[in-house]
């Protein structure tokens, strides 16, 4: 990868700007889709939002090819979106219905779709960051040149598994992309409660695994951090460690009150909301117009109604079938 | 016509052979493990296959339970046929995450999607002066959960032949290995090969009484019932190989033929595999019985170091002796 290619990056055209409004708009509208159907009672169980951190999905997800392993956590929406999972089958699975992607079994915090190598939608905090590594390596021994890509929180960093995986894929030299949301909160625990160091992107050094942050806030900061970062895997076969710092603008959950932080710091990071900056960029450079933008926001309300319908139509798996998907019972 | 000739081999050389077998035969299989490569393996299992197969195969791993049984859970789904050993089952409980909430969980959570054929060996059990920590017996504990198939390695044949049918399988096997049984030795057919692992195997055929056991309690029942046989005592030996799922069908059998069962095992009574045995029992088998099934179990206690203590607190030969006799005076 060279590097004034990857200064490049932050040119962009007409083209690539209305693709990236428009997989960020789509995200934050099936976002706001999926709190109200909450509210309807349409959807249950937990339901995690990303709202406020598009850029990072969208960003990242650019640079990554259709044979590239994704694995991702239970706030996941915008990396199945972003990485081309239909809206109709992410819906149908936070309504039970069979259609979903995960035929009903897994909801919002389990979305998987192998035939766009999404493995998940994991919940256990950290708990994926080790079977990443493991894919990795399945993709070093069998001398493919795809690379996976394991989104996880700052929480996670935490977590043991964290510091294990980081350790077994710089020891292994295995091709994968360790991708922090660092959104400043683990559930309700402000980072500075959490850690000692709390520029997170340092504990890369510690298992000498390149690292870098930036601006997660910024989908053109993210892409090209992104692309650089994925350059260097393609290139050496090693991992790299990208923190994007940015923040939800929603609760934790559909259950948070949000005791744990000021109105004013919300507001104040709304300031710098993904979506707004790239428009703004992106008319005052004269590569769109406002009809650009009426456009895709019809395009998105449409998408979304049509995920919404799908929904609606599916259909309940049947009792009998509980217990399928426990053991295969294949060879 | 089978070749009737057998041949003497320890249990750890039996081990050995499958192993070996498993890695001429497949070129995706891979053994990773803590000291599996340049020490031999903790129990030399694996004593110079380094040096056959070379470290992309035999990958010696840091002491990071958790992250390299994720790493192996990773590498199945990445299409390899991992063989991760964890050196003894006390050290899994630092994997438990990714044993119970990844591998037992993706096929399930992903509606299908996803397979995860990754073989767990682990050692176990009790009697060499180990201790608390590392004596346990958590048969009970993995059996417990949906998803995994639970292989208990009681005898020489299946020493020789389960792991080869667990690789075929695409859902994920924890196969138990006893340390007390690594220098014992045993006849097995000089063809020895693959053996199921769906079916509980009678070891021994009786008319008087059922014994039930896996794991170490398979010869100690064999040698009570050998001692009982001179009292006119015809026992008959029941080994469960397959602690999940359970085979119902050759454990009421046998309790229709005999009318009389005596549950061994070492792991702690409470919450065991034979409670479950004889739940079953009552649910299927309870008008076939002449006398109240009863049980030998491990005492519940930490294991201790002392070895008069440590042997009374699992069942050992004269314990299952005596208590057939009680059974048989019960009439």
């Amino acid at each position: 990868m060279e590097d004034k290619e990857i200064q490049n990056e932050s040119i962009i055209d007409r083209k690539i700007g209305l693709e990236l409004l428009h997989k960020m708009i789509l995200i934050r509208r099936f976002e706001e889709k999926s709190a109200e159907m909450y509210t309807k009672e349409k959807i249950r169980g937990f339901l995690h939002l990303c709202i406020g951190e598009e850029a990072v999905a969208v960003g990242v997800m650019e640079s990554l090819t259709e044979a590239d392993n994704i694995m991702s956590t239970y706030r996941e929406h915008g990396h199945a979106l972003a990485r081309g999972v239909d809206p109709g089958s992410i819906m149908a699975e936070m309504y039970g219905k069979q259609e979903g992607c995960s035929k009903g079994r897994g909801g919002s915090m389990h979305l998987f779709d192998t035939k766009k190598r999404f493995y998940g939608g994991n919940a256990i905090v950290g708990g994926h960051l080790p079977m990443a590594v493991g894919m990795a390596l399945a993709s070093k021994k069998q001398r493919q040149d795809h690379i996976t890509c394991c989104f996880f929180g700052e929480g996670a960093i935490a977590e043991g598994e964290f510091h294990e995986s980081m350790n077994l894929a710089a020891l292994w030299k295995v091709p994968l992309l360790f991708l922090c949301e660092n959104n400043l909160y683990g559930m309700g625990t402000a980072l500075r409660y959490s850690h000692s160091v709390q520029e997170v992107e340092k504990k890369g050094a510690a298992y000498g695994v390149e690292s870098a942050a930036v601006n997660g806030m910024d989908v053109l900061e993210v892409k090209k951090a992104a692309k650089k970062a994925i350059g260097y895997i393609r290139k050496t076969g090693k991992p790299y460690f990208l923190v994007c710092n940015t923040y939800r603008f929603r609760a934790h959950s559909m259950f948070d009150a949000e005791l744990y932080r000021e109105k004013s710091e919300v507001e104040a990071w709304k300031e710098r909301d993904p979506i707004p900056t790239l428009r703004t960029k992106l008319l005052k450079d004269g590569l769109i117009t406002k009809d650009d933008i009426d456009t895709i926001e019809k395009k998105v309300k449409a998408e979304v109604q049509d995920a919404v319908d799908f929904a609606e139509k599916g259909t309940f798996e049947s009792v009998q079938d509980l217990t399928k998907f426990i053991y295969s019972n294949q060879r | 016509m089978t070749d009737t000739k057998t041949v003497k081999i320890t249990y750890r050389e039996a081990l050995k052979q499958g192993l070996r077998e498993a890695l001429i035969n497949n070129q995706k299989v891979f053994l990773m493990g803590e000291d599996v490569g340049r020490y031999g393996g903790a129990f030399a299992v694996s004593k110079g296959f380094l040096q056959e197969f070379g470290t992309d195969r035999i990958m010696d791993v840091p002491l990071s339970e958790s992250g390299f049984v994720g790493a192996g859970i990773g590498a199945a789904l990445g299409g390899m046929r991992p063989i991760v050993e964890v050196m003894t089952v006390n050290f899994s409980l630092l994997a438990l995450d990714q044993i119970i909430n990844n591998a037992a969980t993706l096929l399930h959570m992903s509606g299908g999607q996803i397979n995860v054929p990754v073989v767990i060996r682990m050692n176990s059990g009790i009697g060499n002066q180990l201790a608390a920590q590392h004596s346990h017996s958590w048969e009970p504990f993995y059996a417990h959960v949906p998803g995994l198939k639970v292989l208990s390695v009681g005898t020489h044949e299946d020493a020789r032949g389960m792991l080869a049918t667990a690789l075929e399988f695409l859902d994920p096997v924890i196969i138990f290995e006893y340390t007390s049984l690594l220098n014992i030795e045993s006849e097995i057919p000089f063809d020895a090969g693959a053996m199921d692992i769906d079916k509980a195997k009678v070891r021994r055929q009786g008319k008087d009484l059922s014994i039930i056991t896996y794991g170490p309690g398979v010869y100690k029942a064999l040698a009570a019932a050998e001692e009982l046989m001179l009292s006119g005592i015809d026992v008959e030996v029941i080994d469960l190989r397959v602690l999940n799922p359970i085979d119902n069908t050759t454990i009421m059998n046998s309790v229709i033929k005999t009318h009389r069962v005596l549950i061994v095992e070492e792991a702690w009574r409470s919450v065991s595999v034979s409670s479950e045995i004889i739940s079953r029992i009552m649910e299927g088998a309870f008008f076939d019985l002449d006398v109240p099934v009863r049980r030998l179990c491990g005492i519940e206690v930490p294991i201790p170091y002392a070895k008069h203590l440590e042997d009374a607190s699992i069942p050992q030969k004269e314990d299952i002796v005596e208590s057939v006799h009680n059974m048989m005076q019960h009439d």
